[in-house]
């Protein structure tokens, strides 16, 4: 699995809005290789950290370390994809944009090309949907075109927010074979996931986040009830009045 | 009357017809598309507000110089890009949505437009402008408007990707480029061009009409983006020719004809339009099997 060397680090990562921090120093390493689980409750900060991965959002302190990877490098699916669904576009059309990377603006894409695509829908299991206009598609075939558009990206990061949500189990077994298909290519992974068996089963290693970082490693050690049960407990509250924070504290 | 008479005679037997022919058809081939991308957008009443904002400029060109083609669309370029990337810096660089931006703009160009004009006084020949000449159309405003056309194709077909898909997912566009906002702001300038070069025909506001009225029938007749900006632009063509033919025959203001009969073609559409018109709608057809 982890094959040498690191692919992101945090240094003392503090992200947030207006000043009040959502991710609280954060502080380690994801190897290259890694499949790591990223859990904890609402308003823990999941979704905020994969944001400042992909740059959308400014570190307040700290920073995040791409190592040997460039933006283009990661791919990213958010919790609620902002795809327009009323949109007049194909299943086909829609996964081809997968190819962004090697396409660029003005590139073509060729038959070789054709055929990567055609590939990555089948993987998929949406064989025969190609011409169908995404507006058609049910909530399941929906994430699994998405995920054929990632699969296209080649990406050696792949960050995933909440991406089995409200999916039924056949679609969940068969995105997850996936996803594992992925990190055997030696991909590194990063999903945030609330379904503690399918961590449990699935990712190795564990990120356990209630804006300040409760436990990270081994996904059985983090996922002890004693932890889960810190976690819970470390309120969602936005305090408008909360004093600066002092560094001497984030030690 | 013959067939001939009807639909062939007035452009075989008229220079200025087959003049303004040329020009609505170069017209429809530029608005077609564009009127296609900003619907999908959501902004169809974006065009609007650009024809608002681009009346003061084409107004104070006239009034500077006179029914000078050159000074009226110079005026209307500036004031409409003025207008479009002033409201898209702000609703960039602030929290504010891009249609509030574009509101307070425009307003503010239009105040400042009629200002500029009623201290001049003349305002007879400021018709030409508010409903155009498309059939007093002369060399250099059809190569203009032949131009513009042109241009707008060929600069849809490099922005198009990106254009596409900051409609469909803007949030995987963001993480694979930087293109989205600077494709933007070259499609509302494209948008300001097309309709400069459209009100010389059909005047500022009506020369919305020629990309909105389109686009919107198109939308009832088909599920797939190029098919739709085919047909979007097809109506805005036929919708050209059918209008001059009418101005024609029943000596009706050849602008408003234009629009109207595109308006009859937007009509039949929301009427008879497969893809979620009135008719499929209330004469379902049984369900299938599977």
């Amino acid at each position: 699995m982890a094959s040498g060397g690191k692919v992101l680090a945090f240094r003392n990562l503090t992200l947030g809005y207006d000043r009040h921090p959502a991710v609280h120093h954060l502080h380690g390493e994801v190897p290259a290789g890694d499949m790591l689980a990223v859990c904890g409750p609402n308003g823990a900060g999941k979704s905020t950290l994969l944001k400042g991965i992909m740059g959308a959002l400014r570190p307040l302190s700290g920073g995040i370390e791409l190592a040997g990877l460039s933006p283009r490098d990661v791919a990213y699916l958010p919790q609620a994809a902002e795809v327009d669904r009323s949109f007049p576009i194909s299943v086909y059309d829609l996964v081809s944009m997968g190819l962004w990377r090697r396409t660029g603006l003005f590139g073509g894409v060729g038959r070789a090309d054709h055929r990567r695509i055609e590939e990555a829908i089948a993987a998929v299991g949406l064989a025969g949907f190609e011409m169908r206009p995404i507006g058609t598609l049910s909530g399941g075939q929906m994430q699994r075109s998405l995920f054929a558009r990632l699969l296209l990206q080649d990406a050696r990061l792949i960050l995933l927010d909440e991406p089995f949500t409200a999916l039924d189990a056949a679609t969940v077994a068969d995105l997850v074979a996936l996803v594992e298909r992925w990190n055997a290519e030696s991909r590194t992974v990063l999903a945030v996931l609330h379904d503690f068996e399918l961590v449990r089963r699935h990712f190795p290693r564990t990120l356990l986040l209630a804006r300040t970082p409760v436990a990270w490693g081994a996904t059985g050690e983090v996922l002890s009830d004693g932890n889960l049960r810190r976690a819970r407990q470390m309120c969602e509250a936005w305090d408008e009045g909360a004093a600066i924070c002092a560094p001497e504290r984030a030690a | 009357m013959t067939v001939y008479d009807a639909l062939i005679g007035p452009f075989a037997e008229f220079d200025f017809m087959r003049r303004a022919l040329v020009g609505v058809l170069a017209i429809a081939v530029g608005a077609g598309p564009v009127g296609v991308l900003l619907m999908l957008r959501r902004m169809s009443l974006t065009g609007d507000a650009m024809a608002h904002a681009i009346l003061p400029g084409a107004a104070v060109g006239f009034l500077a110089a006179g029914l000078n083609l050159f000074a009226m669309t110079v005026g209307g370029l500036v004031a409409g890009f003025t207008v479009a990337l002033g409201a898209g810096a702000v609703a960039r660089a602030t929290e504010m949505k891009e249609d509030a931006a574009l509101a307070a703009f425009y307003l503010v160009s239009l105040a400042l437009g009629v200002l500029l004009v009623s201290l001049r006084g003349s305002n007879v020949d400021l018709l030409h402008v508010l409903f155009g000449t498309v059939l007093a159309l002369d060399d250099a405003t059809l190569l203009l408007i032949v131009g513009i056309s042109t241009v707008s194709m060929l600069i849809l077909a490099v922005l198009w990707r990106p254009l596409v898909l900051e409609c469909v997912d803007p949030g995987f566009l963001r993480s694979v480029s930087r293109a989205g906002a600077p494709s933007h702001l070259v499609f509302l300038m494209l948008v300001v061009l097309n309709l400069v070069g459209g009100f010389h025909a059909l005047g500022t506001l009506l020369a919305v009409g020629m990309m909105m009225l389109p686009a919107a029938a198109a939308r009832f007749w088909a599920r797939d983006l190029t098919a739709i900006v085919l047909i979007s632009t097809l109506v805005a063509a036929a919708s050209g020719v059918v209008g001059l033919l009418v101005s024609y025959h029943f000596g009706a203001p050849s602008g408003p004809a234009i629009i109207l009969v595109a308006g009859v073609g937007y009509a039949l559409s929301v009427l008879f339009g497969p893809v979620g018109g009135l008719l499929p709608r209330f004469v379902p057809r049984r369900h299938l099997e599977a």
